[in-house]
């Protein structure tokens, strides 16, 4: 098994009377591209904070690269892009990453860096001065200059377009295809689908899912049905095949195992139903059902049929 | 340990010169904290110097010294650091390998820079404006006693920078200088000012310091130098003292 590049065993935070993690074991290994998805407030900023020796954890332990999380040691094979809304302003985009990298015992060579991170020509502009993408960029060279062994990206497509998240992806598989570790927080389900081949779920504080994406997908067998009808949630949840029920916009969506003999039981049982739309259970409503307040009936366990 | 001290230095300096860098292009920081005491030199100093000799001279340099570097000084850590750490900065350093002190270190220089070039500024407009003459002894006297007592007013900021935001920093810290500037007599000198106003004075920071600078260049007591050292020396610690819980206070903060 390849060695851990970082470790939360067992790990509690709270603050004042908000536990933000709640008893989290996780071990990230190297080569591995995980993302930590999870909606705001889960707990995915904390698990990346405890992680890099920002913040002490209330009880459990963490560690990076086997080590202490705040040596200096650790932290020089480790390169990070928080969710920073700024940085000196007044400073070029060429000082800033020459700045980060006086920080790291054999840093990337200026140039190469500006060109991976897409900054090429904008070496003389002042951070002030960029746009929101370009100020995202910059920090993602930031991250890199260090040629980390582990790079940890805290929702680092936030705010951005559509077109820009793209590049950004595009970007990201290529660095990650050169064998980096890759540790990125997101509430983008698709971004996660799109990088990652591990994806931990958080939902307040706790770990409710941890595989591989087609794994996570796979939890919620079957397909979905979406319908107008006037039958209610223990009814249809009393019709054979059926797993979930949620309410969307006035429809109905039910996770069933087979949408075929569900369908044939629906309209029997109503023949009022409209709207009806029947789907392959995708990423989206694996997480909107491992992520639901209540969990219903028979969701989240995954145990086929 | 990783990294030998040679490259631990080269971090110091380099971070310590983009900190003065970043400090030059901020023109409207540089100009209050070196302009308002050179605008109140040349103004108070033309008004009140009647009669004085050389070192009656340095007396509104030391004054007017001492005003612009604890301004340079609240600014530079008060209102920087209340800003780095708000805009997320600080923890990205601090996620960084970067020796935490050569965050301070750098703020110190920028601070030593300032206030040396805040010296040399006065002491030019007294020599070629106001014909003050300048002993040198006495002079390098005062510019080390200003410079080392720089430190304490630098705690203040850091306290004052970790405590509040940004927008609250300038605030606090404009509430602070002025009001403190003026009731340390160093504005205008005592002999000018009603007499509570020494009574005040003795409970801020500024008037010891502003006595410790006088006394080198000969208008203050030699004999009560020691109690304002140990005063600043306290202030310095108290400061430091909030500076760390505020610290601690923010560490455990959540950010969503």
């Amino acid at each position: 098994m390849a060695a851990a590049v970082a470790e939360l065993e067992g790990v509690t935070k709270r603050f004042g009377p908000v536990t933000a993690l709640d008893s989290v074991d996780l071990t990230l290994r190297a080569g591995e591209v995980t993302a930590i998805l999870g909606p705001n407030g889960a707990g995915k900023t904390t698990a990346v904070r405890l992680m890099l020796g920002l913040a002490r954890p209330s009880a459990g332990r963490a560690r990076l690269l086997g080590g202490d999380p705040t040596s200096i040691a650790a932290r020089e094979r480790v390169g990070v892009m928080l969710q920073v809304s700024k940085v000196p302003e007044t400073l070029r985009v060429a000082e800033h990453i020459r700045l980060f990298s006086t920080y790291y015992p054999s840093p990337m060579p200026l140039a190469e860096i500006v060109d991976l991170a897409g900054l090429t020509g904008l070496e003389h502009r002042a951070f002030g001065t960029l746009s929101g993408g370009q100020q995202q960029r910059l920090l993602f060279a930031l991250a890199l200059c260090g040629k980390p062994d582990f790079l940890v990206l805290d929702e680092p497509t936030v705010g951005l377009d559509v077109e820009a998240r793209r590049a950004f992806w595009t970007e990201m598989r290529r660095l990650v295809s050169r064998g980096r570790s890759l540790l990125l927080t997101t509430h983008y389900i698709e971004e996660a689908d799109a990088l990652a081949d591990r994806i931990v779920i958080l939902q307040a504080g706790r770990i409710v899912a941890d595989g591989p994406p087609a794994e996570i997908k796979a939890r919620v067998a079957g397909k979905q049905v979406r319908c107008v009808t006037r039958l209610d949630e223990d009814a249809l949840l009393a019709l054979p095949g059926a797993r979930a029920w949620r309410q969307d916009k006035g429809a109905s969506v039910i996770s069933v195992t087979d949408a075929e003999s569900f369908v044939r039981d629906l309209l029997a049982g109503d023949a009022s139903v409209s709207e009806l739309e029947v789907s392959s259970a995708n990423l989206e409503q694996a997480f909107m059902q491992l992520t639901m307040p209540a969990p219903p009936v028979g969701a989240g366990q995954g145990d086929g049929r | 340990m990783s990294g030998s001290i040679e490259r631990r230095l080269r971090i110091y300096a380099r971070e310590s010169r983009y900190e003065c860098v970043k400090q030059l292009r901020m023109p409207t920081q540089l100009l209050f904290g070196l302009g308002f005491p050179v605008m109140f030199y040349t103004v108070f100093g033309l008004l009140f110097s009647r009669g004085g000799g050389a070192s009656f001279g340095l007396y509104y340099i030391a004054a007017y010294g001492a005003f612009g570097i604890i301004s340079g000084a609240l600014y530079g850590f008060g209102v920087d650091v209340a800003t780095e750490r708000a805009q997320g900065w600080m923890l990205l350093k601090r996620a960084s390998p970067m020796p935490y002190e050569a965050y301070f270190l750098a703020k110190l220089a920028r601070s030593l820079l300032f206030s040396l070039t805040s010296i040399v500024l006065l002491t030019v407009v007294g020599v070629v404006l106001l014909g003050v003459r300048v002993p040198v002894l006495a002079w390098g006297e005062m510019t080390l006693v200003l410079v080392a007592g720089a430190a304490p007013f630098c705690a203040l900021g850091l306290a004052i920078g970790y405590w509040v935001g940004p927008n609250a920093a300038v605030a606090v810290v404009n509430v602070v200088n002025m009001p403190m500037a003026i009731l340390s007599g160093l504005w205008i000198p005592f002999s000018v000012l009603p007499s509570f106003v020494h009574r005040i004075a003795i409970f801020m920071p500024a008037y010891h310091y502003g006595q410790l600078a006088l006394a080198v260049v000969g208008q203050g007591q030699p004999e009560s130098m020691l109690g304002h050292v140990l005063v600043m020396a306290g202030f310095m610690v108290v400061s430091l003292v909030l500076a760390h819980a505020a610290y601690r206070r923010d560490e455990d903060k959540t950010y969503g």
